[in-house]
């Protein structure tokens, strides 16, 4: 029996909107071993990427129970979260979401040396050289394609060899054939580090490729 | 022309969205503006204000002034002819001495001999309330006197109590409390004591050779034009020595103070609009930057970059005047508004209203400074093109502007420091302070550019690999939308100003108050009668702790005219001319001259009178071997040869003549003598004690008191124009805060994928305060390295002192620059620090 990475219970997550709170979750109850991949997907406004941050302990569950690999994230502060997310979570997201003043060497560097790893830099190098971009560690983000861009995001969201995957639309801004390297990287790592990958996405075909396919619709998974 | 109505229309809709975007460009050039705006009001109150007072201040509608004589009968028949009333006071220094039983309490007095008519205008305030000619009568044989409180308290005197003006005693009847014609005295004369002329005549004091001036103060009838009359003075008594002033222009000395202060402090205000500038022009880059896609998506519908330049200047052009507005009316309210706090601490009379020429000054000043800092962000406009909508748009309108914009700045540039000049009045002045301000942006704009690159070169070097807080702190310092530039600029430039008067101040004080006593000699000794100068020899040089004793026969004269020319007309206003001068005469050269051309006449030389003088001096005046001056010596003209030049040195307050003449040519002129005592300090007053005693009529003046006074007014002065720097450090501060607020969202986006990488929040807050306080301490190590060149240039060029680098100033000034932006930076670390990340990144999704 693999080992369980995320276990939610009855998850709810209610956010402060202009017209007064959202219940944007609603009792979600889901569990994901190391290892799998679980494509998420439903239409806009279903609560895809706000259950994608609920994962990452972005955001905070209003109620329910919320365990990411035998951590219960709900009873954590702030700084404990970050901490989790150094040690076990990636997140790539539609926007890279990478540091404009920092190369793309700096940016994968980042998180390793959050970690304290002493060989932060030619590690980053490594998982640069391993998305193609070897030729490309000193530019900044903004000498960079959206494709490049997010190949970055993948070798820092990949290089503290997390135990769980979070990838938000990662292909929503790129072409199609940047769209299936980025799929064809991020379904490689899952399977190289025995992580759990949860994608987000709008395209069937992408969470097709993905060991498990869930779909969310108004806050329920359905 | 034809996209004239296409940019207003932008221009309105832009402005439609408030001034929100624009409060810190407002807040800059306001504050700018407003500084310069009330020094220049409260300069021109205080012209008025002695313009208005200038009859009382000056103590009539004209004054005649003499040095060392009274005037002559021709000279009182002429004033008599012409005044309605006419009244004398004789001014001179001298030792009031007091009797506490066993003690006997010397000090050094400036005296005030008056008639029976003074003072022509204006009143003098007794405590208690006598009026002068009742304080001033004599009682029980004794004639009566006031003094200023602190003189009484140093000589332990109350009213009814006894002193001496050399031999004559008076009684003390009241304090002199205020007196009309105070201020035309100027800053430095000793405390005063107000007698009658006709009390003086047993006293001894006012002997031949005697060093007083005498003052004839007219009341003149209204139809009578002053400037005419002031000619017709000067041209019946051009070569008598005569010195003119007339309530036109009351007190020269304090007006052109004032002025000078006056200018100093809009040129400190001038360095303020510049920060303030830097503000500007960092706000119009930052929101032509939030402005990149609005302004890309109008180039895409077909608006031609002249149109969205034209729209955009529109829109800044707008804001300037609101700044400018508001800094004029906070310029022209401030002084109203502490009118009489002002009026309280101001030595001068001050009428404080609102005057047009200050605020137009300062308004000019706020327009061509807003307009060349904000051309130098706005050229980027049209360097924007609609294909950065697809990009990241990072720094895309980060270029410099073309030749024309550039002419266009260097234009506003030039008439900016163009109206200064014509402003101040100050051209020099102006144009040095110029050319430091441009100096000192282009270094510190370099300085930031070095930084910038050495910090992202550092950044991505292996040496800062390990220690990720610094790296990223040096790495957001040297990468792309780095602040640097604006805060190392304005913070640099307000400490450069501080660091600057700090060391000017530290080591003037360093050389008056430290330095100066050490060569200095104890005290001089003035108005030593010929027949009294060998037992003041014997008494001071036979004590043993005496180590010198330096006398000199001493004269006053002006300089009249420069090989038979008006000498003003010839040289201009060098300070030599302005006024009386020390003469003296020698057989030889004393002892240690050094003569660097021509040579000293002979002993017993008996031809025709011969000069040598200061050779500095002369270079400056233009002097020649050969060349003759008439020097006006008690009334009598004396025109004489230069016949050697010799180094007179100033600066250790020993004797030093300007000019020196031949015993012949001054036979028979009354005079006295100088004598200068180099003594340990118990030995002076000890000395004091004696030579008090037994020559009551010698004045005593202590160098060291003068040294004191001398501090303290210059304490007040560096105060003055340290608060003047205060307000260019505070716009500095100004711009920092809207720097740091301006890349708060940069700040808190890096913070939130920080988070999601595992960043806990001390450690973001650790590579904030890192990065705010790097940038200090570089503003802060620039400002100590240009407060070092500008001090020194100030302090040995200037001032002619010796320079030593005074670190303590230094150190604070680092520590004070790295506190003030790690402070505006803090302000702005808590919203990075508090937000939520799933918020921030989804936003920008």
């Amino acid at each position: 029996m693999p080992e369980t990475a995320i276990l939610l219970e009855n998850t709810c997550l209610t956010l402060d909107g202009n017209a007064g709170p959202v219940n944007v979750l609603k009792e979600i109850s889901l569990e994901v071993p190391k290892g799998e991949s679980v494509g998420m997907t439903g239409p806009s406004g279903s609560g895809k990427t706000s259950l994608l941050m609920l994962l990452g302990g972005l955001e905070r569950a209003t109620s329910g129970g919320l365990n990411v690999l035998g951590n219960d994230l709900t009873s954590m502060n702030e700084d404990q979260l970050a901490s989790f997310r150094m040690k076990h979570v990636g997140i790539i997201f539609q926007s890279f979401h990478l540091i404009p003043t920092m190369t793309a060497l700096e940016n994968v560097a980042t998180p390793l040396e959050l970690s304290g790893r002493r060989s932060a830099f030619e590690q980053a190098e490594s998982e640069l050289e391993a998305v193609g971009l070897a030729d490309r560690i000193n530019h900044y983000p903004s000498q960079l394609s959206g494709g490049e861009q997010q190949r970055v995001a993948i070798a820092r969201a990949s290089a503290t060899e997390p135990d769980i995957l979070l990838a938000d639309e990662p292909t929503g801004n790129l072409d199609a054939e940047n769209g299936e390297m980025v799929m064809e990287l991020l379904l490689g790592l899952s399977e190289r580090h025995n992580a759990a990958l949860v994608l987000v996405t709008h395209a069937e075909n992408l969470a097709k490729r993905c060991d498990r396919r869930i779909s969310l619709r108004d806050g329920r998974i359905g | 022309m034809k996209q004239f109505p296409a940019a207003t229309r932008i221009f309105l809709r832009e402005l439609r969205g408030g001034i929100r975007g624009f409060r810190v460009f407002v807040a800059c050039l306001a504050l700018g503006v407003a500084s310069v705006a009330v020094v220049g009001t409260v300069r021109s109150s205080v012209e008025e204000g002695l313009s208005r007072e200038g009859a009382s201040i000056l103590g009539g509608d004209a004054e005649i002034e003499f040095s060392y004589r009274r005037a002559d009968d021709a000279e009182l028949g002429w004033m008599r002819s012409t005044a309605t009333q006419m009244s004398e006071v004789v001014d001179f220094r001298s030792m009031a001495t007091a009797e506490t039983g066993t003690d006997t309490i010397r000090s050094l007095t400036q005296v005030k001999a008056v008639d029976d008519i003074y003072p022509l205008y204006g009143e003098v305030v007794l405590e208690p309330g006598l009026p002068l000619a009742d304080a001033l009568a004599e009682r029980d044989g004794v004639p009566g006197a006031v003094m200023q409180p602190s003189l009484a308290n140093r000589l332990q005197l109350a009213p009814g109590d006894e002193f001496r003006l050399g031999t004559q005693p008076f009684r003390l009847t009241a304090l002199l409390e205020r007196e009309p014609d105070s201020v035309a005295s100027g800053p430095l004369p000793g405390p005063k004591t107000i007698v009658r002329s006709d009390d003086l005549a047993g006293s001894g004091l006012l002997g031949p050779g005697s060093l007083f001036t005498s003052k004839y103060r007219l009341e003149i009838d209204e139809s009578v034009d002053l400037e005419t009359l002031g000619d017709e003075a000067k041209a019946l008594f051009a070569d008598r020595g005569l010195q003119w002033r007339d309530s036109r222009d009351g007190s020269p000395g304090i007006r052109v103070f004032v002025e000078r202060v006056g200018a100093f402090l809009v040129l400190v205000g001038l360095a303020g609009i510049t920060v303030g500038g830097i503000g500007v022009s960092t706000s119009v880059r930052v929101l032509l930057e939030q402005k990149t896609a609005t302004i890309a998506t109008l180039k895409t519908l077909g608006a031609q970059g002249n149109t969205i330049l034209a729209a955009y200047l529109m829109l800044v052009g707008f804001m300037i005047l609101v700044g400018v507005l508001l800094g004029t009316v906070i310029g022209a309210a401030l002084p109203l508004a502490f009118s009489s706090v002002i009026a309280e601490f101001a030595p001068v009379p001050i009428a404080i209203a609102v005057y047009p020429v200050p605020l137009l000054e300062a308004a000019t000043y706020g327009v061509l400074a807003g307009l060349a800092f904000s051309l130098w962000s706005l050229a980027g406009t049209r360097e924007v093109n609609a294909a950065s909508l697809f990009r990241g748009g990072v720094g895309g309108v980060r270029k410099l502007p073309s030749p024309a914009f550039a002419a266009a700045v260097l234009a506003l540039a030039a008439a900016l420091i163009t109206a200064a000049c014509l402003f101040t009045g100050a051209v020099r002045l102006t144009a040095w302070t110029a050319a430091g301000i441009c100096g000192s942006l282009l270094v510190l704009s370099l300085a930031a550019i070095g930084l910038r690159t050495l910090l992202g070169w550092l950044a991505r070097t292996r040496l800062m690999r390990g220690n990720a807080i610094l790296r990223i702190a040096s790495g957001s310092i040297g990468g792309p939308n780095s602040d640097a530039v604006p805060v190392v600029l304005s913070l640099g430039l307000g400490l450069t100003v501080l660091a600057s008067i700090g060391q000017v101040s530290v080591n003037v004080n360093n050389s008056i108050s430290n330095d100066l006593p050490d060569i200095a000699p104890s005290f001089f000794a003035v108005d030593i009668q010929g027949d009294q100068l060998q037992r003041f020899v014997d008494l001071t040089e036979g004590h043993s702790d005496v180590t010198d004793v330096e006398t000199a026969p001493m004269l006053r004269g002006v300089i009249t005219r420069i090989n038979g020319r008006p000498a003003e007309e010839v040289a201009g206003g060098h300070w030599v001319l302005r006024g009386d001068r020390g003469v003296t005469y020698s057989d030889f050269p004393p002892e240690g001259t050094v003569i660097t051309e021509g040579n000293w006449w002979p002993e017993d030389y008996s031809g025709s009178p011969l000069i040598s003088f200061a050779e500095e001096e002369g270079d400056e005046l233009g002097l020649g071997l050969g060349d003759e001056l008439t020097v006006n010596i008690l009334g009598r003209d004396i025109t004489a040869r230069i016949s050697s030049f010799r180094v007179v040195d100033f600066s250790t307050a020993g004797i030093g003549f300007v000019m020196a003449m031949n015993p012949g040519a001054l036979t028979g002129a009354p005079h006295t003598h100088i004598a200068t005592v180099y003594s340990t300090e118990a030995a002076e007053t000890e000395l004091h004690r004696r030579i008090g005693r037994e020559m009551p009529n010698v004045t005593l003046i202590s160098v060291k008191e003068g040294i004191a006074r001398f501090a303290e007014l210059l304490g007040k002065l560096v105060a003055a124009v340290t608060y003047g720097s205060g307000i260019t450090l505070a716009t500095g501060f100004m711009v920092l805060i809207g720097t740091a607020a301006a890349s708060e969202r940069l700040r808190t986006y890096d913070s939130a994928v920080l988070k999601t990488l595992g960043a806990v929040r001390s450690w973001i807050l650790s590579y904030l305060a890192l990065r705010f306080a790097m940038l200090g301490a570089a503003a802060g190590s620039f400002a100590i390295i240009a407060g070092g060149v500008v001090g020194w240039a100030v302090v040995t060029r200037l001032m002619q002192f010796e320079f030593a680098f005074d670190a303590v100033s230094a150190i604070s000034i680092v520590a004070g620059g790295s506190v003030i932006s790690l402070a505006a930076g803090l302000l702005f670390a808590l919203g990075p620090l508090g937000a939520s990340p799933a918020r921030i990144l989804r936003a920008r999704d």
